[in-house]
């Protein structure tokens, strides 16, 4: 039981990534990662909601009639995200207000409908939680290493500290404006979706 | 199979236990959230009045010591007076403005613009006992959103210093670019009115040229008409005789006489 826990926690790490195997999840990778800190922000608001999703899905899963089974689910996902909306609002104000839309647009994020209903309707309450997690950290994984990626390179600092002297401060380092901007996600994960499938040739799609 | 009714039940008390959870959280951090709203309006006044960089974090001492400079006032917006006896903090111009007592009806304007307060808040900066800057209260329709916001100008009552957006609902990337440094910074040394007087400043339908040539426009947003002539009405609106106008000719005359 605990080596089928961590494979199911594990898993989605690398082996099953859900934004860079299953290229789900993608908008708000794309528009959230302009640096490190709504990265990080949106990540445990992915995480949070995906776990309390799953659970929440699971405890019900033998009392949800089978015909209304999806509106049911989303509506659990939109309250969830609603109160996670509220907490950010009322917490990290400055961060909910970058954020801005793709907090309220979580509740279209595939990853967690998708957990949902491919998982947490057919598994018990915990092991749904522990795939909820793991799915939300493969998830937030990617964020982070985009978000790091891009603040670096477009902006020469992380999380908000010069890491690279700006020729406009007397450095050497020009920033990618690309990299400020959406299109440069785009090449960040496609890079890392690249790199994973070199290590591991069982991720190609069949030709 | 389940029964219809059994359905109907359990989707019934899934909206309820849902509605509960959104609404109990909502009360919940409702204060806390408040307070962030309003010191969010009040960094922006700063902002506008170009006492505060965007970039700066402020702590609550950082921001009554910066407030220290600016002066509150209420101020009734039909004759322009100025109204000393009402302490500035009582006052919210938005709520007032959706009494029917506290505020009249607008005429039909561009700006979408309903009811007008009958008594406003306006930020007057003092250096050395005379005026430096003003800073008022705007809002008006963008897209999708009211956009509520500061603009300041500097003491000839003419060009601006600054112009920000604390609250709007337009679209991230394209009309939400209202908050972008870049196009903000584009805002101070236009110049609002024309010749005779009238409030002309424009965000125009693509590019505008620098303050010296073109004083009365400024870049339109990509991608965002209806928020960037959203931005020129309400602008136009609150310059004019339903807005700041008497306020705005009072002071002038005191600044002249």
């Amino acid at each position: 039981m605990a080596t089928e826990a961590r494979r199911v926690l594990m898993d989605p790490l690398i082996h099953n990534n859900p934004i860079a195997l299953q290229v789900l999840g993608i908008c708000s990778a794309l528009a959230v990662t302009t640096n490190m800190q709504t990265s990080v922000v949106m990540s445990v608001a992915v995480v949070a909601v995906i776990a309390l999703s799953n659970l929440s899905v699971s405890l019900l899963r033998n009392m949800i009639p089978t015909n209304i089974r999806i509106i049911v689910q989303l509506t659990i996902i939109a309250s969830l995200v609603i109160v996670t909306d509220q907490i950010l609002k009322a917490y990290v104000y400055e961060i909910s207000k970058q954020l801005s839309v793709f907090v309220g647009l979580i509740i279209t994020n595939c990853i967690i409908m998708g957990r949902a209903e491919a998982f947490a309707m057919q598994n018990p309450p915990l092991r749904s939680l522990i795939d909820g997690i793991g799915n939300g950290f493969g998830y937030a994984a990617i964020l982070l290493v985009v978000g790091a990626a891009r603040e670096v390179l477009g902006a020469g600092t992380f999380w908000g500290v010069p890491v690279l002297p700006l020729v406009s401060e007397g450095g050497w380092f020009t920033p990618n404006g690309l990299m400020s901007l959406s299109p440069g996600a785009f090449f960040v994960i496609g890079f890392l979706i690249w790199i994973l499938r070199t290590f591991r040739p069982e991720q190609h799609e069949a030709e | 199979m389940r029964t219809a009714r059994y359905i109907l039940v359990f989707a019934a008390a899934v909206c309820l236990v849902c509605a509960v959870l959104v609404s109990g959280s909502a009360v919940a951090l409702r204060d806390l959230q408040a307070a962030n709203a309003e010191q969010e309006r009040q960094r922006n006044v700063l902002f506008a009045a170009g006492l505060a960089d965007p970039a700066e974090e402020l702590s609550e001492a950082d921001m009554a010591e910066r407030f220290a400079a600016v002066r509150a006032v209420v101020v009734d917006l039909e004759t322009g007076a100025e109204l000393p006896e009402v302490n500035s903090a009582s006052v919210d111009p938005l709520v007032e403005a959706g009494i029917t007592d506290t505020s009249r009806a607008a005429p039909d304007n561009l700006a979408r613009v309903r009811r007008v307060e009958r008594r406003s808040v306006v930020y007057l900066v003092e250096a050395e006992g005379r005026l430096d800057a003003l800073v008022l209260p705007v809002r008006g329709q963008g897209l999708w959103s009211v956009l509520y916001g500061y603009l300041a100008l500097e003491a000839d009552l003419n060009t601006v210093r600054g112009l920000t957006f604390y609250e709007h609902k337009e679209t991230p990337g394209l009309g939400g670019e209202v908050d972008n440094p870049g196009w903000k910074a584009l805002w101070p040394g236009r110049r609002v009115f024309g010749t005779a007087g009238e409030p002309i400043i424009e965000v125009a339908r693509a590019a505008a040229g620098p303050v010296s040539e073109d004083p009365h426009r400024v870049d339109g947003l990509a991608g965002a008409t209806m928020t960037s002539r959203g931005v020129t009405n309400l602008l136009r609106f609150w310059l004019a005789e339903n807005g700041f106008g008497p306020l705005l000719e009072r002071l002038r005359a005191e600044a002249a006489g």
